[in-house]
Parts: C-alpha cells; sequence; structure tokens
C-alpha cells in the first residue's frame, strides 16, 4: 500500500468511528449502512472496471444472488449467517466463473450486454422460481447476523460491522492493485496486447478478476440481506446494476477512492435530494422523489460529458491546481 | 389452449412469435443504422420505442387525432428527440472510448426513462387496434388484425431502408461512411451530418415499433431495458449491422420465445430470448448471417 492511501484509509476509520457520536439519528445510520452496502460493491467493480478495464452491466446480479443465497439458507435450511454468506460466496465463484469465461472473450459493446443480459435473467429467474426465491413476495423473517456472540440488533452495531467490511474490502484491494496482479491488470488496460506479450497470462487475469469483484457483490448482497432482514426481486431489477455501474463511473473508475467517493455520493444524493425539498419549494419547485431518477441520469450524463474521469480526479485535479496557486 | 390439436398449437405460436418477432427486427434495426454509421451501440433504444408507444397512446385516445396524423407526428417527435441525443451528447464528446460512450448512451436511456415515468406516469398504458375487426381465423389459430399491421408495417420499413440506403444520395453517403469514414470525408460527405441522420434515422424506426406493438403490448415507461436486450438479441444473431440478417433473427427470436412460452413456461419467457442472446454471444457472437472476417474488420 502507498502511504496516501494508508492515510486515505486512516482517515476513513476515524470518520467511521466518529460518525456515529455526531449522528444520533437511527434512521441517517440506517443511510450510511447502505451506502457501505454500495461502496463494497463499488470497490469490486472499480477493479474489474477500472484497472482491468472490462465493463459488468451484471454485477446486480451476483448482489441478488448474495443476497439471495442469505435468505434461503438461514431461514429454509436454518444454517448459520456466516456460513450462509461463504456458501453465497463459492456459490457466486462458480457463476461468475461460468459466466466469465465465455463472456470475458468479449468485448466493449457485447461484453455490457451479455452482463446485462444475464442480469437480466437472474432477475427474471428471482421472480419466476417462487418455491425458492419467495417470488414476487420475497423471502420474510431473515434473521440478525451475530458477530462473535454478539447479536447486531441495533443499527449502531450493524453500522461498525458493515463498515468494517468495507475497510477490510479497501485494504484487500489496495494491497491487490500494488501486487504483481495488479500491475498485471493495468497493463491489461493499457493494451491487451502489449500485456499478453510481456508474459501476462490475460485470460485468466480478466477472470480472476471478474470473479474477485462478483465476490464483493456477494458478501455486500449476504450483508444487505441480514440488515433489512427481507429480500423481493424489487432491488435487483436491471437499474441496480446500471445504477452500481453509475457510481463507479460518477466517482471515477480509475482509482479505488474514485469509486469509493462516487458509491458515498450517489448513495447519499436521495436524502441531499429530500431535504432540498423544502428549499426548493421555497422557489416554488415541488421536487418529488419520483424525479431522481432524472437527477441520477442527468448527473451520469454531465460527469461523462465534462469529466469523464470522474469526481474524485477532477477534486485532486483541482487540489493539485490550488496548491500550486498558494506556492506561487 | 391445451384442447386445441397440436398443428394449431403450432400455427398459433407462430403467428404469436411474427408478431413479438417484428418487434425485435425493428429495434434490431434501429441498433445496426446507429452501429454501422458510428461503431456505437445506442443502449437507448429501446427507450425510442417505449416514447413512440406512449406518445401515440397520448395522441390517439387522449387527444382523439387520427390514426395517420398521430403516427406521422409520434414520429416526427421520436426522430426530434433522436436528433437532440446525438447533437447534445454524442456529437461534442472530442475524445470517445468505448466505455465511455456506452456509460453516455446509458445515461440518455435513464434520462428518457424518467422522463416517461414523469410525464406517462408509472401505470401501463392502453391503446385501441387500429382496426377493430374480429379476429381471422386460421387453420383453427386466431391472427389479429394488429399482427397483420404489423407484419405489413415491418415490410414497408424494410423495403423502405432498402430504396433508402441503395437508391438516394443520401443514404449512400451513410454507406460511404460505414464503410470508411476518412475516404467518405475525402469524398465530400459530411460525415458528422451522416452520424445525426443515422440517429434520426434510427429513433423513428423506434418510434415506429413503438406504435404499431402498443395495441397489443401495453406500453409503460419501464419497458425500454428488456425490448432493447432483445432486439440486441436478435441484432447479433442475424450478425450485427447486417439489416436483412436482424429481420430474420429478429422474427426466428420471437417465433422461438413463443413456443418456448407456450411448452415449457410462459414465466420464463423473457428469460428464453436472453440466454439466446447469451448462447449466441458465447459461441458465434459475429452471428448466424454475419462473416467473421468482416467482425475482426470492427474495433471490438
Amino acid at each position: 500500500m502507498q502511504g496516501r492511501d494508508i492515510a486515505g484509509l486512516m482517515a476513513l476509520i476515524a470518520a467511521v468511528i466518529a460518525a456515529p457520536l455526531t449522528i444520533g439519528n437511527d434512521y441517517y445510520l440506517g443511510v450510511l449502512i447502505f451506502a457501505a452496502f454500495n461502496c463494497l460493491t463499488c470497490i469490486g467493480l472499480c477493479l474489474l472496471m477500472g484497472y482491468a478495464g472490462q465493463i459488468s452491466l451484471g454485477h446486480g446480479a451476483f448482489v441478488a444472488i448474495g443476497a439471495y443465497a442469505a435468505g434461503i439458507f438461514t431461514t429454509s435450511l436454518g444454517w448459520s449467517p456466516w456460513i450462509a454468506i461463504f456458501a453465497g460466496v463459492f456459490i457466486v465463484a462458480a457463476v461468475s466463473a461460468v459466466v466469465g469465461i465465455p463472456t470475458l472473450r468479449l468485448k466493449g459493446h457485447y461484453l455490457a450486454m451479455a452482463t446485462l443480459g444475464f442480469a437480466s435473467i437472474v432477475h427474471i429467474l428471482a421472480v419466476a422460481t417462487v418455491e425458492v426465491t419467495g417470488g414476487p413476495s420475497g423471502l420474510l423473517n431473515i434473521p440478525r447476523m451475530s458477530v462473535f456472540g454478539y447479536e447486531l440488533d441495533s443499527d449502531l452495531k450493524y453500522f461498525y460491522f458493515s463498515w468494517a467490511v468495507v475497510v477490510i474490502g479497501l485494504y484487500l484491494a489496495f494491497n491487490l492493485i500494488n501486487s504483481r496482479i495488479g500491475r498485471s491488470l493495468r497493463a491489461l488496460h493499457g493494451s491487451e496486447d502489449a500485456a499478453a506479450s510481456l508474459g501476462v497470462n490475460i485470460t485468466a487475469c480478466k477472470i480472476q478478476v471478474f470473479v474477485l469483484s462478483a465476490v464483493y457483490a456477494s458478501i455486500s448482497g449476504s450483508l444487505y440481506a441480514y440488515y433489512v432482514n427481507y429480500i423481493d426481486p424489487g432491488p435487483f431489477g436491471v437499474m441496480h446494476s446500471v445504477l452500481l455501474v453509475t457510481m463507479v463511473a460518477v466517482g471515477g473508475m480509475h482509482k479505488i477512492w474514485g469509486a469509493f467517493t462516487g458509491a458515498m455520493l450517489l448513495s447519499l444524493l436521495p436524502e441531499v435530494l429530500s431535504f432540498s425539498t423544502n428549499y426548493l419549494k421555497v422557489i416554488g419547485i415541488a421536487y418529488q422523489p419520483d424525479y431522481d431518477i432524472l437527477v441520477y441520469g442527468g448527473i451520469l450524463l454531465l460527469i461523462m460529458l465534462f469529466l469523464p474521469e470522474g469526481v474524485f480526479e477532477g477534486l485532486s485535479r483541482a487540489a493539485r491546481a490550488g496548491r500550486q496557486l498558494v506556492r506561487r | 389452449m391445451n384442447q386445441v390439436s397440436g398443428l394449431t398449437d403450432i400455427i398459433q405460436f407462430m403467428v404469436m412469435g411474427v408478431q413479438r418477432g417484428a418487434i425485435y427486427a425493428m429495434v434490431a434495426m434501429g441498433f445496426n443504422i446507429i452501429y454501422n454509421a458510428t461503431g456505437i451501440i445506442n443502449f437507448a433504444q429501446g427507450e425510442f420505442v417505449v416514447l413512440g408507444g406512449l406518445m401515440m397512446v397520448t395522441l390517439t385516445m387522449a387527444l382523439n387525432l387520427a390514426l395517420p396524423l398521430a403516427f406521422i407526428l409520434t414520429v416526427i417527435v421520436v426522430t426530434a428527440v433522436g436528433i437532440l441525443m446525438e447533437r447534445l451528447t454524442i456529437n461534442p464528446v472530442k475524445t470517445p472510448s468505448v466505455l465511455r460512450l456506452i456509460i453516455i448512451t446509458i445515461a440518455v436511456s435513464i434520462l428518457l426513462k424518467g422522463a416517461a415515468m414523469i410525464i406517462w406516469g408509472k401505470g401501463s398504458h392502453y391503446m385501441n387496434h387500429f382496426t377493430d375487426a374480429p379476429p381471422i381465423e386460421f387453420m383453427g389459430a386466431y391472427i389479429l388484425p394488429q399482427t397483420l399491421w404489423i407484419v405489413g408495417i415491418l415490410l414497408c420499413v424494410v423495403v423502405g431502408l432498402v430504396v433508402f440506403f441503395n437508391y438516394t444520395m443520401i443514404g449512400k453517403c451513410i454507406r460511404a461512411c460505414a464503410i470508411n469514414r476518412d475516404a467518405a470525408r475525402l469524398a465530400g460527405i459530411n460525415d458528422r451530418k451522416m452520424v445525426m441522420l443515422s440517429f434520426a434515422l434510427s429513433a423513428g424506426i423506434g418510434a415506429i415499433a413503438g406504435i404499431i406493438v402498443t395495441p397489443i403490448i401495453q406500453m409503460d415507461y419501464g419497458r425500454g431495458a428488456l425490448l432493447g436486450l432483445k432486439g440486441f438479441g436478435a441484432a447479433v444473431l442475424g450478425g450485427l449491422g447486417n439489416s436483412m440478417g436482424a429481420v430474420v433473427a429478429g422474427v426466428l427470436l420471437g417465433i422461438l420465445e413463443a413456443m418456448g412460452a407456450g411448452y415449457i413456461s410462459s414465466h420464463y419467457m423473457d428469460a428464453m430470448a436472453l440466454l439466446i442472446l447469451l448462447i449466441v454471444l458465447f459461441i458465434k457472437p459475429s452471428g448466424i448471417f454475419g462473416s467473421s472476417e468482416a467482425m475482426r474488420l470492427k474495433e471490438f
């Protein structure tokens, strides 16, 4: 890990510890818990998109499989949540390898469409296999998790737990990208032919990172299921996969902190929007939550048109420029 | 449906399949036109279909316009949306990477979907069939008059496109850009204008698809993604960029889907076409009518 990333991670840990002290409200803690799930998925997706240069519009499906594995194994089979999470990870690793091996031979638009089609199929299956998934009405009464015998029965406990997982996820991701594999990935993104000529096994590399990013999504899905204690196919539609890509792209897909920033920004955006509703009313705009989709689309479009490197890169560039101004 | 004989079943499924397939074929042709001119897959293609359908519902059901007038107005409006999309989001991008273009067209599709939701609400919209004649009986199967409209209009669009691309100057110019953009520019063709025209044409065809299918499926704002995916399936199956292939593949896909829904389970109907898309992508991404030679020349 590089010094700057260690510093960032330390700052994040401090912020996580401090956040509940300033936020007394359980509702806002809940929002931050959902943000943690998105951050976890986006860290994985960033490894795939930003570092290996492969787009996936199917990661919502891996989140869904992780969530359903958690739900089904604990409610129907009575497994402990921890075993269910690992079972989900194994299933997702296997599924993503099976899907990834043929899919990752594709590039660009073909890859995007193939993964989108996969996400769509998983969603259709979640709705149609009523005996297993509960169909449209979903799975109820998923139990809570316990960590070392402590039941995570409050939002505060779950907040610390899920953010601890995010911190671990970030730590592992940073270690990965600064390892030999990470360098191969970056070479791969630059030019596949050049990377191959330097002895990088590009097929194996792509599939490994695809499986790893799917595992991040799976764990995020399982944690989601144990937090809301109820899952239905609703949140796992194709739109969710698109939203995940949006988060990574808006934040900046070439840096893990970028994807993290994007996930935070877009997770908190609905709250900011509903918070600002009252102010907008004053100037005569009746904002409704329905408009969120337009705001998301608009932000994504503007970022891609004017700041294709993402918000994080834009901010760090501004900071660099600012520092230079001060030095003068 | 179980009481009737096997043959009647098959004919009925064929009819249903052709009707669905015609729509996929038209969406696929929309993909192809833009892909040929620019190498871009437009993820908002399905949204053009939705806009066409919903616009038509408003014009005919709420405003009581005559069918042909509403048809023309709808196509004009959606075509204008296509032109706006190209001018505002594709044209200004100076350093297009595939990933960036994918995300841009996705962003446009989100915006169009959101706009449709706000304008038309979340419910599904009903529209009268073009003619309210009773279904025609054919060997025990029933054919809706609307199905004949769909097939007829598909044929008109195909013939229209063939004539346009082979016998008009503008059509030839677009094809020239598709084959070699630099050479086309050297020959004095305004390639950026051709890109805009291809978006216009593709949006117009999407709108027509939406208009003719809405009486049968009832349109709502959220249908774009699935229609787009299946249309892309048809485009890939037919060999991306090959419009005749798209028509055959679209109809084939529709028939397979209807058969699958009839003989296996209607719950998995939508998954069927997508599964076929995935299988084709895995086994022969150049499509059943495309050559792998031509495929290698394309950028991805």
